[in-house]
């Protein structure tokens, strides 16, 4: 593929972020999107909308989230200067929230009386739950049976904040099951609903939208990169499921072409074999979820299940613009394993005090990789996008330490 | 475009001024030998028209009973080669029967769309419907498909406003299938007098005939849904019969060709009766 002279203006009038993305969903659905796409058109550019948002994030999730210098990390590893974007911090305790003010409010705004999402870790999922009830709309989160199983903390949350949960038992019972079920209500509750999608996956403007509320990350790393070093950084580096942390954090660095930019997929057992989420690495071109992607399937078609520690990352597909910037080159996307991701977790923990989330971890393993080899004057921002409360369970199951 | 079998059918059946029983199953539920069986038999017991599932790992718009014969077929090994494997057997002594091939789009995109094409047509394959390709994205397949005389039904919905009817018919051919309800298929029943309003804003539009489906399960409502219409499509009342004969293997049974068929002879009753 030929060198783009901006990698920021995607998508396309279809959706289409070079072949990725499209809008590949069922009639029912497609007046509905392309509502939604002048909805959220008209939003982005109404004044009222994005002060509203704003003073949400400022007063409400508490951002800016913190770019904190993680000298002991530094220390550990001997090279590259590290800097985590403190996304953990912010209400609800991930990047999630972010999207999801954008998107109730659009919601609202469209005169929607009842919202839906699908989750994996959840993450997602107290997100939405969080701002429905912030907004007073009812709320039904479609997750799976296994998911449901390793992410008790987080469904008991959920259900606090009054959203009804219901499990998924189709396939093998994770996110992929859960976002066919959420568009099987959406399809059937055209009217009243409005899906707030959690990644930036689906039918455009899916993506985009998800990625411009997430692109809040990145714009503000690079304010605040600016006034603490008085420049840009090296490198970034973030984890990636469905890929919208990573595409907030990278998107308004696309064009900076100094910055060096890495995705890290879940590589489950490693990507030699059959247990992993690694869409890029691992899988091809194909159609699902309303989008072209990277997706995990076998030589039919068929969709196969992926596995990793991480209930947040094993997702088959990849967001479609992901998929563009892979195959333009401009992202280098790499992948690191479940033991990988348990090492960086507690490593993390007992140097920085800081437990990060299974997902992120998977992130900073790579940074472990590459951070020593790198000079002490290399700027390197992590994405620490969600906090690790909602996995001690899972993760002391992992260590074989009972906490009863 | 030439004349097809569907073109021909919906001609004679016009004639007689009778209805069409459009008949679904997956290919392979429950497993290929079985499932062929019942497609060489569903002429016989009145279905006009046999729309064949391609089975899919992720089916977003069939509701539990087609994710489960789709699941069946899936676990019997069957894949798209072994659908269109089933056609070309069931054209060596049925040339008349339209048949109408009915998924998701990735299968069709993984074998290749060109070679798709080709071997579809090839092995007696009449149309398509692919419900994850609106005509935002006609160049994907519907565009090629046509050129090689294959049929691209579409689906419209009660979502498809007036302003965009015209799109969607744009590009179809054979005939319009009309999704009664906003829904998952196998859900609620469509009612007689708004599919009725809904069929007539659809003629309003194009000369195509229509054909009905999404949650008709009963001889009874297929017969007041095809008085309405040019066709009734029954598909999850069918296989639920496929799957209530197996036996506690979730094997076939000696019942699972005779009870599916005389199922579909009751909906085909029902609809020559409207």
């Amino acid at each position: 593929m030929s060198k783009a002279n901006s990698y920021t203006t995607g998508p396309d009038e279809n959706g289409r972020f070079g072949i990725f993305g499209g809008r590949f969903v069922a009639e029912t659905l497609m007046p509905l999107i392309l509502d939604l796409e002048k909805a959220y058109g008209a939003a982005r550019q109404d004044p009222a909308f994005l002060d509203q948002l704003q003073d949400l994030q400022t007063h409400y999730v508490g951002r800016p989230s913190p770019l904190y210098f993680a000298e002991r990390l530094t220390e550990h590893y001997g090279g590259a200067k590290i800097y985590l974007k403190r996304d953990e911090l912010n209400h609800t305790g991930s990047h999630k929230i972010n999207n999801c003010l954008g998107q109730i409010l659009l919601a609202k705004r469209m005169g929607k009386r009842r919202i839906i999402a699908e989750t994996g870790a959840g993450q997602h999922g107290v997100a939405v739950a969080t701002v429905a009830a912030r907004f007073g709309l009812p709320c039904t989160v479609f997750m799976g049976a296994t998911d449901i199983e390793r992410q008790k903390p987080n469904v008991f949350r959920m259900k606090l904040l009054g959203a009804e949960i219901m499990p998924v038992t189709s396939g093998a019972g994770t996110l992929k099951d859960a976002m066919n079920e959420a568009l099987r209500d959406w399809v059937t509750n055209v009217d009243s609903t409005f899906y707030i999608i959690g990644t930036v996956a689906g039918p455009h403007p899916y993506p985009a939208m998800v990625r411009d509320f997430q692109s809040i990350i990145g714009q503000e790393t690079k304010q605040q990169m600016r006034e603490r070093e008085g420049r840009l950084p090296d490198t970034l580096c973030a984890c990636i499921g469905g890929g919208s942390n990573a595409m907030g954090l990278f998107y308004p660095f696309l064009d900076d072409e100094s910055v060096d930019i890495i995705g890290v997929e879940a590589g489950g057992h490693g990507i030699d074999t059959p247990e992993h989420a690694a869409s890029l690495a691992g899988g091809k071109p194909g159609v699902l979820h309303g989008n072209r992607t990277y997706l995990l399937q076998d030589d039919d078609g068929q969709i196969t299940e992926g596995h990793s520690i991480s209930a947040g990352l094993d997702y088959p597909g990849i967001g479609p613009e992901h998929a563009y910037l892979k195959d333009t080159g401009r992202v280098t996307y790499v992948s690191a394993t479940d033991q990988e991701a348990l090492d960086a977790f507690q490593l993390c923990t007992k140097l920085e005090g800081i437990i990060p989330a299974l997902e992120p971890s998977h992130a900073l393993s790579h940074v472990g990789k590459i951070a020593p080899d790198l000079p002490s004057d290399h700027l390197l921002v992590m994405n620490m996008c969600g906090r690790g409360d909602k996995d001690v369970f899972s993760v002391a199951e992992h260590l074989n330490v009972d906490i009863g | 475009m030439q004349q097809t079998r569907l073109d021909n059918t919906f001609k004679q059946l016009g004639k007689r001024n009778s209805k069409a029983f459009v008949a679904f199953i997956s290919a392979g539920d429950p497993d290929p030998v079985t499932s062929l069986k019942i497609m060489q038999g569903l002429p016989a017991a009145g279905a006009d028209i046999i729309e064949l599932g391609m089975p899919f790992t992720d089916p977003m718009a069939d509701g539990p009973s087609i994710q489960a014969s789709s699941q069946r077929a899936l676990k019997a090994g069957m894949t798209l080669k072994g659908t269109l494997d089933m056609v070309r057997q069931f054209r060596t002594d049925n040339d008349e029967t339209p048949i109408v091939l009915m998924g998701y789009y990735n299968p069709v995109y993984i074998y290749g769309v060109d070679a798709f094409i080709h071997d579809a047509k090839q092995a007696g394959v009449d149309g398509l419907i692919i419900v994850d390709l609106p005509p935002e994205e006609d160049e994907e397949l519907c565009i090629p498909a046509l050129n090689a005389g294959l049929n691209f039904i579409r689906l419209a919905t009660p979502t498809t406003d007036d302003a965009r009817l015209p799109e969607v018919l744009a590009n179809t051919s054979g005939f319009v299938y009309y999704v009664s309800i906003t829904g998952i298929t196998g859900s609620a029943s469509p009612e007689r007098n708004v599919v009725e309003e809904a069929v007539a804003r659809v003629k309003r539009h194009t000369d195509l005939p229509v054909a009905v489906g999404f949650g008709i399960r009963t001889a009874e409502q297929a017969g007041a849904i095809a008085s309405v219409a040019d066709g009734a499509v029954v598909g999850s009342a069918l296989v639920d019969v496929i799957a209530e004969s197996l036996d506690s293997h979730g094997r076939s049974s000696p019942e699972t060709v005779t009870e599916t068929l005389k199922k579909a002879q009751e909906l085909a009753d029902g609809v020559k009766r409207a």
